[in-house]
């Protein structure tokens, strides 16, 4: 008899269990000493509840409990958090600050090799908006990631509302302006570059927007002389003063980062590492989710992929940092 | 390793010759590549080989830093996160709806049954094609010459990809509709693309400047 377990979940045992164990100590010692309070949330949620994070994830695995309610596996911790904000937390003076270690649920496509479950770990910093906040989730992240012994690793570090005010400012119509962002949020560069030439803009205008996707490097990208571009640059470079040396030297300004989907509205981050052919986890600030929740504050947070971390540890460690 | 430390998947098939012609020019030694044909991994110059429709899959994964690949693979593979950086330019070719000569029957089974049955390679470009056209469509999966399914009854219509239409004529076949034009297309990891940048950007650059 073979007793199988469905397709994207897995047991772990022991010697495994250690290594993911010590990860996951890194990461929440260093939340804890920054003042993120660790806090686990039920797996399942109301169904209705997940959903009022509207444009986030929506949730993949649903079942019919015995009062006849509609139960869903979550697919992040940033909405049930954004629910204890919202909850537990009506009254209690901002900013506040959580961390976890939980296992997320989410739709795989056949033969892909994803994961249904996986454990993610992160924090979330509600009430501190702008910059400051910014800055503080983005160095808890690079300290946490360098406490697991992680050595390649970067953050790529965008900002959401960068480049469709750059749109707004070139005066790009609607319709266009929606198939062009479309183009961006799966980095298709030749369909972005079509796009802007069938508009018929100035030459300098079309230039400035072909070139803005593609561009990313050290804060010297952020360098510009005046006008929209300097405007739409200039969230990022508030955030880049504040950060210590040894965030800054790891951050990869990216000006061509939009969202697929999801709950971001400004700053957006997504760390690198040479082990790994994927990100190994992100986040950004959500400032209008929790307003949904009925409790309206500005937010930032990220989660990371702890298999992923693991496996990218692994792969430091046999010297694939060509990668 | 290339001058470029970086790991290219190239396909093999119809865009070979001009993709190993583009990397040459660019100062890769495609020597070794064009003259052994069994051997899939080239690491002197950091060359991969594969079906055309695998390199997404290796790129994606961070296999391949980069690679060169059709349109029509990136189409029909939307969900795969690749970033896709130029167009080359070349391997032209259309996706096309045909059916047989005279009276198009496909047009004929949507009228008097409601339904046409498209046999195609590209299951995911047809269904979105006719999805977004209005038309209810069956899409029958096949995996080799397509241009066998009219002819035998198994579907009205073709979705295929025609570079200069001489297979589908000799079959008796007419185009009805063109999709898309599917040229090569250069595609990036999208971690590579971040921690890579400088050296896929001069890959870039060069290959733009042909």
């Amino acid at each position: 008899m073979t007793l199988r377990i469905p397709s994207g979940t897995r047991d772990v045992l022991p010697e495994e269990m250690r290594e993911l164990r010590r990860i996951q100590s890194a990461l929440l010692d260093t939340f804890a000493d920054y003042g993120y309070g660790e806090i686990s949330t039920p797996a399942v949620e109301y169904e209705e509840t997940l959903r009022l994070a509207d444009l986030g994830l929506s949730p993949s695995y649903r079942v019919v409990d015995d009062g006849g309610e509609l139960l869903a596996l979550r697919a992040d911790m940033t909405v049930p958090i954004a629910r204890v904000v919202a909850t537990r937390y009506a009254t209690a003076e901002p900013p506040l600050r959580f961390c976890y270690s939980a296992n997320a649920y989410r739709a795989v496509r056949p033969h892909r090799g994803q994961m249904r479950e996986f454990l993610q770990a992160g924090a979330e910093l509600v009430g501190k908006p702008g910059h400051a906040g910014t800055a503080e989730a983005l160095t808890v992240l690079c300290r946490a990631l360098h406490r697991t012994g992680l050595r390649g690793f970067r953050v790529g570090l965008g900002d959401a509302s960068l480049y469709p005010a750059l749109l707004d400012a070139y005066e790009v119509p609607q319709d266009a302006r929606e198939r062009i962002l479309h183009e961006l949020s799966t980095r298709d560069f030749v369909g972005i570059e079509r796009e802007l030439e069938a508009l018929g803009l100035a030459g300098d205008a079309v230039r400035t927007l072909s070139r803005i996707p593609r561009t990313r490097g050290d804060a010297a990208v952020l360098e510009a002389e005046s006008g929209a571009l300097a405007d739409a640059l200039a969230g990022l470079r508030g955030i880049v003063e504040l950060l210590d040396a040894d965030v800054a030297e790891r951050v990869i300004v990216d000006l061509g980062r939009f969202p697929r989907l999801g709950y971001y509205t400004g700053a957006m981050f997504e760390v690198y590492d040479p082990g790994l052919g994927e990100p190994l986890g992100g986040g950004g600030r959500y400032d209008d989710l929790l307003g949904r929740f009925g409790r309206p504050l500005p937010a930032v947070g990220f989660a990371l992929g702890v298999d992923r971390l693991h496996v990218a540890l692994a792969g430091e460690e046999r010297g694939e940092t060509d990668r | 390793m290339n001058p470029f430390g970086l790991t290219i998947a190239v396909p093999r098939g119809a865009l070979f010759g001009e993709t190993l012609d583009a990397l040459e020019r660019i100062g890769i030694d495609t020597a070794e590549v064009r003259e052994n044909d069994r051997k899939l991994l080239f690491e002197d110059v950091g060359i991969v080989t594969m079906r055309p429709s695998d390199v997404v899959t290796y790129v994606e994964a961070g296999a391949a830093d980069i690679g060169i690949t059709g349109k029509d693979v990136i189409m029909e593979q939307s969900e795969r996160q690749v970033f896709e950086l130029l167009d080359l330019g070349f391997g032209r070719c259309v996706m096309v709806v045909a059916s047989i000569a005279g009276p198009d029957r496909a047009a004929e089974a949507l009228r008097r049954l409601g339904v046409m049955r498209i046999a195609t390679k590209y299951p995911k470009i047809a269904a979105s094609y006719f999805e977004r056209t209005g038309r209810q469509a069956e899409i029958v999966e096949v995996k080799g010459s397509v241009e066998l399914a009219p002819l035998t009854g198994l579907a009205e219509a073709i979705v295929d990809l025609t570079a200069t239409g001489t297979t589908l004529r000799e079959n008796g076949l007419v185009v009805r509709e063109e999709i898309a034009v599917a040229t090569a297309r250069v595609v990036a990891n999208r971690v590579a693309h971040r921690l890579k940048a400088d050296a896929i950007d001069e890959v870039v650059e060069q290959l733009r400047a042909g």
